[in-house]
């Protein structure tokens, strides 16, 4: 089930960090927007870890844009994550999702 | 158990991803994530994930993790440990820490979240002693919990307890250390002594850390990747020390295999604290990079 979400954001624009955006839209699904200096050679691997995170935390309707700094894979998990969390207004995550 | 190396421990804010990311490189004895003081309000939801997530990312997985968690009495401290048991943190750093309740009150949370999720690990403790309350107390809170490792001294926010300021001799600090040190050796944990702060000071900070090492402390906290080394260097035993470590450890050695009970050097008596030492000054010497790892 999918759940409300608010527009929120996480992270920086510091080198080894990523900026990652949280928007609802009215769609279903799952839309990524991708800005990232290694996009050419990871940018398959980085949506698909965007996606798997997202799809993990019950979320849906939503578009997430990650500008990347080079961040390491569990900076971006982590950034979306909390960006995700903070859209839906909770302080608790599902460990066990994370 | 041989005591482990804890010549330094790195402070590293949880809100600082670069920090955060690259502190393992840098080779503490132990690396010590911030979710307190240096993290802003807004940042302490992401500072805690990102430290979630770097407990259990392989580049930490060699190094010993300690995280500073927030108080229990804020909206914060449950969330933390939370987040930080799950991840396998060695070590939980108190806040200030002025009373034993402080630790219990730690320690039933923490029981209570490994048990939830079925941990194996003891987490270890490790109070930071930061005002005069805490000072008087200190003996009590290094006996508090089998969970405790170590008290350290919080100097900053001490000395504003106090109603002076730090100095370069740090007569200020005095009877702090002295009661710290006496409190975590009666208790057969570590002392750990405060940050330096002034990064750019190598004299004063070497003056400190030559201060805090004849008083018998086991290491400091740091701020800077670049005080490690000068740490390091400054806690790496003298060549006449290792010389007479190795004497020791082969007249017990010797000894062991003659079948004899008693062991004398030099018509002195060596006995099991003796050896341990010896063994300590060698384990120093090797992580110091003195001696080569066959010695």
């Amino acid at each position: 089930m999918s759940k409300k979400l608010e527009t929120a954001h996480a992270g920086t624009l510091e080198s080894s960090d990523a900026f990652v955006r949280v928007i609802p839209v009215d769609a279903k699904g799952i839309e990524i927007e991708l800005e990232s200096s290694v996009e050419e050679i990871y940018g398959d691997a980085i949506r698909a870890r965007v996606l798997e995170t997202a799809t993990a935390m019950s979320v849906e309707g939503v578009k997430i844009i990650v500008q990347d700094k080079g961040a390491l894979d569990y900076v971006i998990k982590a950034r979306v994550q909390t960006a995700i969390l903070r859209a839906l207004g909770e302080a608790e995550p599902d460990w066990s999702v994370l | 158990m041989k005591p482990k190396l804890r010549r330094s421990m790195l402070f590293v804010p949880g809100s600082n991803t670069g920090m955060v990311c690259n502190a393992f490189i840098y080779k503490p004895d132990t690396v010590m994530f911030d979710l307190e003081d240096s993290v802003a309000l807004s940042e302490k939801d992401s500072a805690r994930m990102m430290v979630f997530h770097a407990l259990q990312h392989f580049t930490y997985k060699d190094i010993e993790t300690a995280v500073r968690v927030n108080p229990l009495d804020t909206p914060f401290g449950l969330l933390d440990l939370e987040a930080v048991i799950r991840a396998g943190v060695d070590i939980v750093r108190l806040p200030k820490t002025d009373t034993v309740e402080d630790v219990l009150d730690m320690e039933r949370e923490i029981e209570r979240i490994e048990i939830k999720i079925g941990s194996p690990k003891k987490t270890m403790l490790l109070a930071a002693i930061e005002s005069a309350l805490g000072v008087v107390n200190a003996v009590d809170i290094a006996r508090s919990s089998t969970r405790m490792m170590g008290i350290a001294l919080g100097a900053e926010d001490f000395v504003r307890d106090l109603h002076t300021q730090r100095t370069k001799e740090g007569h200020e600090l005095m009877a702090a250390r002295n009661q710290i040190l006496l409190a975590a050796r009666a208790a057969k944990i570590g002392a750990f002594d405060s940050i330096f702060s002034d990064v750019k000071d190598k004299e004063g900070f070497m003056h400190e850390v030559d201060l805090i090492k004849g008083l018998g402390f086991d290491g400091k906290s740091l701020i800077n990747p670049n005080q490690i080394p000068w740490l390091h260097s400054a806690f790496a035993p003298s060549q006449k020390n290792i010389n007479w470590a190795i004497e020791v450890l082969e007249a017990a050695k010797d000894a062991k295999e003659r079948g004899l009970g008693v062991i004398s050097l030099d018509g002195k008596m060596v006995d099991a604290p003796v050896i341990l030492r010896a063994e300590w000054i060698m384990d120093l010497a090797r992580a110091s990079g003195v001696l080569g790892e066959e010695q």
